[in-house]
């Protein structure tokens, strides 16, 4: 058999470990990237990664970081692979440091770890508030040491365009386009990996990076992939309001003592003191943004009558401050020009982190032999709302997972993608050329960067922290709306060198496709759950909706199926606050 | 003074074979703008103050914080990173925004800093770990010399201490301390420096340190303030005294 390779998608924090992983079994791969790998979304995340590594003498245990993402998570998640998650967190973190990570130790030189959101332990390793970035640069500069030794040749500066899918339904590659010369090409492989993460541009503003488009998901979503629990939107408690993005201030602040506060009668309220003094301050996320919203939206106590409440760190020493959060008061000061350190922050939540994604089995398998999904673009490891600190080790995790899985695959194939009749990938090559000549030619009157202004404001206004139905229902209608006014988008470069206009089109029709998963996703499930709040339904409904939802493409708009949760190692409780009502925090004997 | 508008004026280059031109745009003034948001701005109504309609302009940005150094241009002269030069704090006047010109252009404000990226292979920036496995907890680590080490592994690869450098450029080999300074980070690591000999030796030759002039231009420039004059400092007396005891030995 001619000689097997692998194309991994996306060269953030899950495609790069899943590269290590693959290359480590000697399997070359083709590491396709938006951008140089170095600059992926991964480095945004700057809190940490949990795992229960119990240096603190807190009697920690992995059984108990399972169960507070379980119970986090409003018991969404599939159960089994979040305790393997769980389980194998503190050999991930081990790794990392030895692979390079700087991250924070204790007087004794052992890795530190601090307090995150929604837990009662110190759990949290970090590398001072930018551990996304230190895990990153990891990952890269091994992968680099493999590509210097010629088993990863990356395609920087590419963009997946779809996956080639023969006619048994089996991924036999990819189209992917070079964003400087335009060239369309294909690239031929036995599996395919899509780690291309979040989507956080359908909103417009939100935490995400600008290519985090969605628009690889949504394009395998459209090739008959679904797509789980798109209604899942983390909206992240503490992020600063800003006209071009809402850039985050990481829930470390308040792991490590910040508080969150507004004037109410002349006078400091500290309302999640107030209303949930089992947890203070480090309520989960869904929890402390829901708060904000009710203090400042519907009480009007918003710092000077604004969208927008302290959170304040001016009561810690200013050294303590520096080595633990340095990161992020440095972006605070360099966008707002105020001390963090001095200054209470002004904060407001913003959308963050997509906990729903690409529908896929335990191994990371998609519904299509060959086609594999890993990090935030999936949607196992979360439920209905993430805990801080979880996204980087889904994101390894995943990569830890997905990687051997594939290799597996490939040892049980009969044939290559060079025994793939040609016709295969040249009819999937024409019609992403066709699509693409199609867009070159748009002269209509629409800018699509207004377009995409019109969709995110809509969907932050409705698809946000509260949702009602009759808002859902007047969205959707407007995407559609939206997708018949892109039909009028006129391009503004007609270059064929580097050409942002036309990329940047092509992206925002599938952000529109996956905004209807979102919305409609939302509109169907009347209950109340982790993230999904509405008040017209403001209680969790497990008899009809402890299901996982699957939103499948179809010409006339997403069709949606509904899959059972694996519930089969801890069983669901009311998930509250205000008192500690874990009640599977210890193992079951 | 309040600017009524916010005046660009660009330079554009429709590919690395063409010359490059100038173009200016105005965008009413709104405060808390940052050159990556006006770029954004002009790409809705990409119309020049000739009144033409013309190409969006091009350039590279992603994080828009500041954390993954896409968005380095020239701004008013200074290598920096477009989302955080906040239109505020830039003097009144024409905002001059330029490509890096210590690498080759791809289009407008857009470059190509692959060589950056090709010498952290010289140099053998990473760690040769056997696997990426759980070998139990990982070695222990002082915590103050992790904290020098941590400021020098925030590098973004952005390019502005090379495009600051003046003994970087097209007839030097020299290849600046965004890749020597990986090198002192990685002697700093406890399983990195067991490798510590094949770095040194990788910034003996030409282009290494000795080709530092100790401007210190580098540490002007640096958006994350990375201490590079010690790092080079330490890497300087490395390879000298790795030099000195490889006599020795012969």
């Amino acid at each position: 058999m001619a000689k097997q390779k692998v194309i991994v998608v996306g060269g953030g924090l899950s495609g790069l470990m899943a590269t290590i992983k693959i290359v480590e079994q000697g399997i070359p791969v083709d590491l396709i990237s938006l951008v140089p790998v170095k600059r992926s979304h991964s480095i945004c995340a700057q809190g940490g990664i949990n795992a229960a590594l119990d240096t603190k003498g807190q009697n920690d245990s992995t059984w108990e970081h399972f169960y507070d993402t379980i119970y986090g998570g409003d018991f969404l998640a599939n159960q089994p692979p979040v305790k393997a998650m769980c389980d194998a967190a503190p050999g991930i973190i081990h790794y990392m440091a030895r692979a390079g990570v700087m991250f924070n130790r204790t007087p004794e030189g052992h890795l530190d770890l601090r307090l995150f959101g929604g837990v009662k332990k110190r759990r949290t390793a970090f590398a001072g508030a930018t551990t996304g970035q230190q895990l990153l640069y990891a990952c890269d500069e091994q992968v680099r040491r493999y590509e210097a030794k010629g088993l990863v040749t990356k395609y920087e500066g590419w963009e997946f365009l779809s996956a080639v899918i023969d006619e048994n339904r089996i991924c036999r590659g990819i189209v992917a386009q070079n964003l400087t010369t335009m060239e369309i090409r294909v690239f031929k492989g036995e599996a395919v990996l899509i780690a291309t993460g979040g989507a956080g541009m359908i909103y417009g503003k939100s935490t995400n990076s600008t290519i985090n488009t969605g628009s690889a998901a949504s394009s395998i979503y459209q090739q008959g992939v679904p797509f789980a629990n798109g209604e899942f939107v983390q909206i992240h408690p503490t992020g600063m309001i800003g006209d071009d993005k809402h850039r985050l201030m990481s829930e470390a602040a308040r792991g490590e003592g910040g508080r969150i506060w507004t004037y109410k009668d002349g006078k400091p309220w500290y309302f999640l003191e107030e209303w949930y003094p089992a947890y203070g301050n480090t309520v989960p996320r869904d929890i402390a943004a829901r708060a904000i919203y009710k203090v400042c939206v519907e009480m009007g106590l918003g710092i000077d009558g604004k969208n927008q409440v302290y959170l304040d760190l001016t009561h810690l020493d200013s050294k303590f401050l520096e080595t633990r959060l340095g990161g992020i008061l440095e972006i605070y000061q360099n966008f707002q020009g105020d001390d963090p350190k001095k200054v209470p922050m002004k904060i407001f939540p913003a959308i963050h982190y997509f906990m729903g994604g690409i529908h896929v089995d335990w191994k990371h398998r998609t519904e299509i032999p060959g086609l594999f999904a890993s990090g935030e673009c999936d949607y196992m490891y979360h439920g209905a709302n993430r805990l801080g600190a979880n996204s980087l080790l889904s994101a390894l995790y995943s990569g830890t997972v997905v990687g051997p899985s594939i290799v597996e695959y490939l040892k049980n194939m009969d044939k290559t993608s060079l025994d793939v009749k040609s016709t295969v990938f040249e009819s999937q090559l024409k019609l992403e050329e066709e699509k693409y000549r199609k867009i070159c030619q748009m002269s209509g009157k629409e800018n699509p960067y207004k377009l995409h202004e019109e969709m995110g404001d809509i969907m932050r206004e409705n698809v946000g922290i509260v949702r009602y139905n009759k808002k859902l229902k007047e969205t959707d209608e407007k995407l559609q709306e939206f997708m018949e006014r892109y039909k009028n988008i006129g391009v503004s470069d007609n270059s064929q060198w580097t050409n942002q206009d036309i990329v940047f089109i092509r992206q925002l029709w599938n952000m529109m496709e996956l905004a209807r998963v979102i919305t409609l996703g939302a509109y169907y499930r009347n209950e109340s759950r982790g993230s999904h709040y509405k008040p017209e339904f403001d209680k969790r409904d497990d008899e009809n909706w402890l299901k996982t939802t699957k939103a499948y493409w179809t010409e006339k708009g997403p069709r949606f199926e509904y899959e059972e949760v694996d519930i089969s190692l801890v069983k669901p409780v009311p998930r509250v606050y205000d008192v500690d009502g874990r009640q599977g925090k210890k193992e079951a004997k | 003074m309040v600017r009524e508008h916010i005046h660009l004026k660009i330079k554009r280059q429709n590919d690395p074979q063409s010359q490059p031109y100038w173009e200016e745009f105005k965008v009413p003034y709104r405060p808390n703008q940052n050159v990556v948001s006006i770029l954004m701005e002009i790409r809705k109504n990409p119309v020049n103050t000739k009144g033409q309609k013309v190409a969006p302009v091009v350039w590279e940005c992603n994080c828009l914080e500041e954390v993954c150094g896409a968005c380095t241009m020239l701004i008013n002269g200074t290598p920096r990173q477009a989302c955080s030069a906040l239109i505020d704090k830039l003097p009144d006047g024409v905002i001059v925004l330029e490509p890096l010109t210590k690498f080759p252009v791809v289009r407008d404000l857009m470059v190509d800093r692959q060589f950056m990226f090709e010498n952290l292979k010289k140099v053998k920036a990473w760690v040769e770990t056997d696997g990426c496995f759980d070998l139990g907890r990982p070695p222990i680590m002082n915590e103050r010399e992790r904290q020098f080490a941590y400021e020098l592994s925030r590098c973004m690869t952005c390019g502005c201490c090379l495009e600051a450098c003046p003994n970087v450029n097209s007839k030097s080999p020299f290849m600046g301390a965004q890749a020597l300074s990986q090198v002192t980070l990685f002697n700093m690591h406890p399983i990195g420096k067991m490798n510590r000999e094949e770095r040194l030796e990788a910034v003996m030759g030409r282009g290494g340190i000795v080709d530092c002039g100790n401007s210190q231009n580098c540490v002007r420039v640096c958006p994350k303030h990375i201490p590079l004059e010690k790092s080079l400092a330490q890497l300087n007396k490395e390879t000298t005294l790795h030099g000195i005891l490889g006599w020795l030995k012969k």
